[in-house]
């Protein structure tokens, strides 16, 4: 299977990329690592007239910590997450998506824009309550995490702006799970549940962020069981209890290997296990 | 790259655990496969295939496709003028079989989703792609046939019309009395038992360069089966068989899907005769997976009955076969096989096996490794444990009570099948060493009450294979249109290496290896002085190719006896140089010498010279040192052995995990133990594959849901565990290797261990059958169910396991033995 | 008609350049153009990663690149991989171990195992399957490929 035809330009920095991007109109897309939009465009479910390829644009990987965060750039590979321990829930994600190869090429930026609700680190950025950012015509712009996911595929990243930056508060403190279920090691997840958790002095839960992935055609945060479990002891009766409310306001969409039900049941059990982790 | 060394102090090469001659061009990127070959000029195929799985097309638009730039031809039925259809071989005396006629591309109608409707050939891979896209076919939708019981109902959808009926045959195969089985039965089981559609999927799709040049066509094909399809091309272009060379070179795996004739290489050498230049077309896995055969596709109602001290008294399977819209090659012919072997490894005097083939709108099925032994495997090994359940026993009592006993080989079954050896005490007994069955029940035990379950499950099975022979196989045993032979030429060269031509065409099997040993044993020389020739009809003879384990013990055979010959030739040259009588001759340590004079003797260099030399050869005896034989076995083999697997069951989730997986098995003598090793590792993980994840779905309205490798999910490496491997070698009497077949052993076993397991790991909970494939929220739902917490939604029907036990009408009443052909 | 566009990239240590469809992905351009058939197609998913090479360093799967985007790029190949006519310890723990029957997916295997151990020298069983993930043998249970890989990391270790 073979894309169709398009054009391909190689801009040697971001406004180079907008104005390339304006010049080709509704049909031209951006290319990233391409893991999201080549496998579309191979079995011709997208047909872009023009690839405006971020790979030559200088200064749009990386990661740093800094302001009690972290800036990671657009086109920063998973596998530099995923060796980049010190970010905890996130690179744990990073190292859990695919497979070596895919992580070698797809970017987080990429992935983001793309609006995947299967995609592994879209709901990890909301439980972050993390944010992007984003350069147009008219400058730059942050996305919030809550405002960024809007529909499946759709994103608030206007199809005339490059996402640059994905922004991490760092979270110091805070323990996490990541419970990722699939069929097979390389698979999307059927649902995945990312949790954050810090602990008060007394044990009980100072506050707690959980990320749904694949439980609506955007990924959702767990927020009745994020409710229900602030304040509370984190034992694994109370944990149990709340994770009970994790389909809460879900709408799974069902597939050849999940009804809508069975993912239901899954983030219950799920969000129990990501919570149990983070809370060790 | 060096030369194989002999393990110090071993005097025979047959045995050693040599590493591949194959290998070194595979592992530095220098294999062969089709799609690296570049025929000068040659064009790209693309199919333009039917979206829909039932219409009539109303018109084909071809003109803007053939108005673009590099476009060679844009072709449809309309345009094609063979002679005949594609071939389906098996005409079995006395049973009517609806066969529609089956064309490369389709006429008038579309009947599967994925079927050929029009070809466009051009000068660019890609561009021809573009160019099929063009191509605009208007659709008037039919009804479609998607369930095969449903299919069978009276009023279904027709998918033929002209046969009144989406039944396509029945054929039976049977012994003894069932209605006395029954009345004599004190346990009867029934269960519906579903065998679901899987794919081959070869990782190396199907690919095919047709040349035609001068009057000769030559076909580059990835192929289990060059000979064969070069006889029905002849047929269909009606071109004379010597005008044809087929070629199968390096073939990137088979698993059955590369024995049939499939439209393309049909179109491609035909456009190539048609334009005049080579076209290659390579199968995307999409196309694959929608127009490449399937296999299994059963659902069994099988019904057995039983003494209260375990003896099996009867067992009858009726089994419906979904056998999709058209036939390939063998279509209809698979679920006999799980006919021939529906005693399994035992006693049974009463026995009856019905196949019921049935026309659906899906791509057809055929024959995948194994090949409707698996199918019976699974019914019988899952019946044998659920009727152990049933009488409060060990199932592993219930085996060994009813196995055939080793003294009782060559043991004729209830259908009059001649078993030609086996020990399955002994394999069991075996395997037994290895998994402490007590420990883990303790084991088991003590998890359960930490909320593990772990389960374990076995699987003591046989087969027939070593396809042939012609007697039993072709016209006049069960009617397939051929003979069932092997062949081979072994040709000593003047200076004393030698090669062998082989009629099978191996694809992955370490064949050229194998066969290289027993050369080198009965010549005297080394595996690396002995080249394996296959897979072109350009060179050696006549064969039938490699499927059903055979190339081995009919393949391998034959070259032994061509080689045999060879040395009897040596030992009169030998002997008539030394001066001595040929039968005082003997081959030791590389020499044809005299009988107690080691030291004053001819290497087969030496023997090989003067036979082509010829200045001193004994009087009347032919120059040249070469052999060819046609073996035509009196018998099939019949390997067998025992699995158990270990799983664990995530109870929440449904996920099931195997634990450890150890099988014993038997297939005679082993000639190269690391390609026997190998052969089981990937057959057993082609059963895992079924057991767990790979499905073949159409959904309501005919449409493939599994049409990529996302969704049809073959597992990786991080999905199984290492196996545990061991043997016991029974010789098989029927060849002087002893050998039996291993290709499809590990299959053929691994699903019943599997479900087994996991039946046994969940009783505990209520769940006491299941269906496959155990994905997890089948597994989920059953517990669920089990539980008396209603039934969430299932969206992957997997033909309902709970909660249908004995609703199956199997059929019953007295069969002749001799129903279903002279085996 | 797309612009073609001009790529340049050193493949198996030797600078290659040509004119390219935009859309030509870089496993085509290694078989088509340079004519390196060994690294293979299996899918159309990025499932099966028999076209796994090398690209600066890392294993991808070059039929989800497209060959402009390699532009400026190290590219090796399974034909790259032995120097000097030594097998890579990954080779030869595939030969001695019967890591490969059909030999279709090897080159991707092979490929994938060798920047595993670039770039974790001493994995576990557990490690050694999961970088293997992206990588689908229809063949041999994968069971010696496990096996031909701890092989060779044995022997790099030795080295």
């Amino acid at each position: 299977m073979i894309p169709a035809e398009f054009d391909y330009v190689r801009p040697g920095s971001v406004d180079e990329a907008l104005a390339a991007l304006r010049e080709g109109g509704e049909d031209a897309k951006l290319l990233a690592g391409g893991h999201s939009l080549l496998p579309l465009m191979k079995l011709r479910l997208a047909a872009p007239t023009l690839l405006v390829d971020l790979g030559g644009v200088p200064g749009l990987s990386g990661i740093e910590r800094a302001n009690g965060g972290w800036r990671i750039g657009a086109m920063t590979r998973h596998v530099a997450m995923e060796r980049e321990t010190a970010l905890g829930l996130a690179s744990k994600v990073a190292g859990t998506i695919a497979d070596p190869q895919v992580r070698h090429r797809g970017t987080i930026g990429g992935s983001l824009a793309h609006g995947d609700p299967a995609s592994d680190q879209l709901a990890i950025l909301l439980a972050y309550e993390g944010s992007v950012v984003v350069r147009g015509g008219s400058g730059e712009r942050e996305i919030a995490a809550a405002e960024l996911f809007q529909d499946y595929l759709t994103t608030a990243v206007g199809d005339d702006e490059v996402l640059t930056e994905v922004r991490l508060p760092a979270l110091d403190g805070y323990g996490f799970g990541y419970h990722k279920f699939n069929r097979r090691q390389e698979d999307w997840a059927m649902v995945a549940v990312g949790a954050l958790v810090k602990k008060a002095a007394d044990g009980t839960c100072e506050d707690v962020r959980i990320g749904l992935t694949h439980m609506s055609s955007v990924p959702l945060r767990a927020t009745a069981v994020e409710q229900a479990l602030r304040g509370q002891p984190l034992d694994a009766n109370s944990i149990a209890a709340a994770a009970e409310q994790a389909a809460e306001g879900t709408e799974p969409p069902a597939d050849l290997n999940a009804s809508a039900d069975y993912k239901r049941h899954l983030a219950r059990v799920l969000t129990k296990r990501a919570l149990a982790d983070a809370a060790a | 790259m060096t030369a194989v060394e002999p393990a110090p102090g071993a005097e025979k090469w047959v045995g050693q655990a040599l590493r591949r001659k194959e290998d070194p061009r595979m592992i530095t990127g220098r294999g062969r496969y089709v799609d690296d070959q570049v025929v000068p000029g040659m064009l790209y195929m693309a199919v333009v295939r039917s979206p829909e799985a039932h219409a009539k097309i109303t018109s084909i638009d071809t003109s803007a496709a053939a108005g673009l730039p590099g476009v060679h031809g844009v072709f449809t039925a309309a345009d094609l003028d063979l002679a005949s259809p594609l071939p389906m071989a098996w005409v079995p005396p006395g049973v009517e079989i609806k066969t529609p006629e089956h064309w490369p591309l389709a006429k008038d109608e579309v009947k599967y989703v994925g079927q050929g409707v029009a070809v466009v050939v051009g000068e660019d891979k890609y561009a021809v792609v573009d160019a099929a896209e063009q191509v605009i076919v208007d659709y008037d939708p039919l009804p479609v046939v998607v369930d095969p019981e449903k299919a069978l109902e009276d009023g279904a959808n027709l998918v033929h019309p002209e046969f009144g009926t989406n039944q396509v045959h029945e054929w039976t195969i049977g012994g003894g009395d069932m209605d006395a089985a029954w009345a004599e039965s004190e346990v009867i089981v029934e269960r519906r038992i579903v065998n679901h559609r899987t794919a081959g999927a070869p990782i190396e799709p199907r690919v095919c360069i047709a040349d035609y040049r001068g009057d000769q066509l030559t076909l580059h094909l990835t192929s289990q089966n060059p000979h064969l399809i070069r006889l029905f091309m002849a047929g269909e272009l009606e071109m004379s068989e010597d005008r044809i060379r087929v070629i199968a070179p390096d073939v990137g795996g088979g698993f059955g899907v590369k024995i049939s004739h499939f439209p393309e290489e049909l179109l491609a050498a035909w456009i190539s005769r048609k334009v005049g230049r080579a076209v290659k077309w390579t199968e995307t896995r999409t196309e694959h997976m929608s127009s490449t055969i399937h296999g299994r596709d059963q659902i069994d109602y099988v019904k057995v009955g039983a003494k209260r001290d375990g003896t099996i008294v009867g067992l009858d399977c009726t089994a419906i076969c979904d056998f999709g819209a058209y036939f390939t090659l063998l279509t209809p012919f698979i679920p006999s096989f799980t006919g021939f072997v529906i005693s399994g490894c035992y006693k049974i005097p009463n026995l009856n096996f019905t196949a019921r083939g049935v026309f659906t709108n899906k791509m057809a099925t055929d024959a995948t490794r194994g090949a409707g032994r698996p199918e019976a495997t699974h019914l019988i090994e899952m019946m044998i444990e659920q009727l152990a359940h049933e009488l409060g026993m060990d199932s592993l009592e219930v085996r060994r009570k009813n196995f055939i006993p080793k003294e009782d080989f060559p043991a004729e079954v209830a259908i009059g099948i001649v078993y030609d050896s086996g020990d399955y005490h002994g394999s069991l007994d075996k395997l037994l060493t290895h998994v402490d069955l007590d420990a883990f029940r303790r084991e088991q035990e003590e998890l359960r009450a930490k909320g593990v379950y772990r389960g374990i499950g076995f699987s003591t099975w046989m087969e027939i294979c070593g396809l042939a022979p012609s007697r039993a196989v072709g016209p006049a045993g069960v009617g397939l249109q051929a003979g069932f032979y092997e062949s081979s030429t072994v040709r000593v060269h003047a200076s004393g290496s030698a090669t062998v031509y082989s009629g099978t065409a191996p694809h992955g099997q370490g064949l050229d290896t194998a066969f290289a040993q027993i050369v080198a044993d009965q010549l005297g020389i080394t595996p690396d002085m002995v080249d394996v020739m296959h897979g072109d009809t350009g060179t050696g003879p006549f064969g039938l190719g490699t499927y059903g384990s055979r190339s081995l013990a009919v393949g391998g055979e034959s070259i032994a006896r061509s080689t045999g010959k060879l040395v009897d030739k040596a030992k009169q040259i030998a002997a008539h140089n030394l001066e001595a009588a040929p039968e005082d001759i003997e081959l030791v340590d590389g020499k044809f010498s005299v009988k107690g004079s080691p030291d004053k003797g001819l290497t087969l260099a030496e023997v090989a010279g003067a036979a082509y030399v010829t200045m001193d050869m004994p009087d009347g005896m032919e120059p040249g040192l070469e052999a060819s034989t046609f073996y035509d076995p009196e018998n099939f083999v019949f390997p067998f052995g025992a699995h158990a697997c270990i799983t664990e069951v995530d109870v929440e989730t449904g996920k099931v995990d195997i634990v450890r997986y150890v099988a014993v098995d038997d297939c005679g003598p082993a000639i190269n133990p690391k390609l026997i090793d190998g052969q089981i590792h990937g057959g057993i993980t082609h059963g895992v594959g079924q057991a767990l994840y790979e499905r073949i779905h159409y959904d309501d309205d005919g449409q493939l849901v599994t049409g990529t490798f996302v969704d049809y999910a073959l597992p990786s490496a991080a999905d199984v565990p290492s196996y545990e491997t061991d043997r016991t070698e029974t010789p098989s009497p029927v060849n002087s290797l002893g050998v039996k077949g291993v290709g499809e052993a590990g299959t053929i076993a691994a699903t019943p261990a599997i479900v087994n397991s996991v039946i046994d790991a969940l009783r505990p909970l209520g769940v006491d059958f299941l269906n496959m494939p155990l994905s997890p929220q089948h597994v989920w739902s059953q517990i669920e169910l089990a539980q008396g917490r209603g039934a969430p939604g299932d969206p992957g029907k997997q033909g309902g396991s709970w909660g249908e036990h004995g609703s199956g009408s199997a059929g019953s009443g007295p069969t002749s033995p001799s129903e279903g052909g002279a085996l | 008609m797309a612009t073609p566009v001009r790529v340049t990239m050193t493949v198996n240590g030797e600078q290659r350049t040509s004119e390219v469809e935009p859309r030509l992905l870089l496993v085509h351009y290694l078989r088509d153009h340079l004519g390196l058939t060994g690294t293979h197609v299996g899918c159309d998913t990025s499932n099966c990663g028999a076209c796994t090479v090398h690209l600066n360093g890392d294993a991808v799967k070059s039929c989800t690149v497209l060959a402009a985007q390699a532009d400026g790029a190290e590219v090796k190949t399974i034909e790259g991989l032995a120097s000097n006519g030594t097998l890579h310890p990954v080779q030869e723990g595939f030969w001695e171990h019967h890591g490969l029957q059909c030999g279709y997916c090897t080159p991707g295997m092979i490929m994938a195992g060798a920047d595993l151990l670039a770039k974790n020298p001493d994995p576990s069983e557990e490690e050694v399957r999961e970088a293997l993930a992206g990588n689908l043998c229809r063949c041999t249970g994968y069971h010696n490929i496990v096996k031909a890989v701890m092989s060779a990391a044995k022997a790099e270790v030795r080295a």
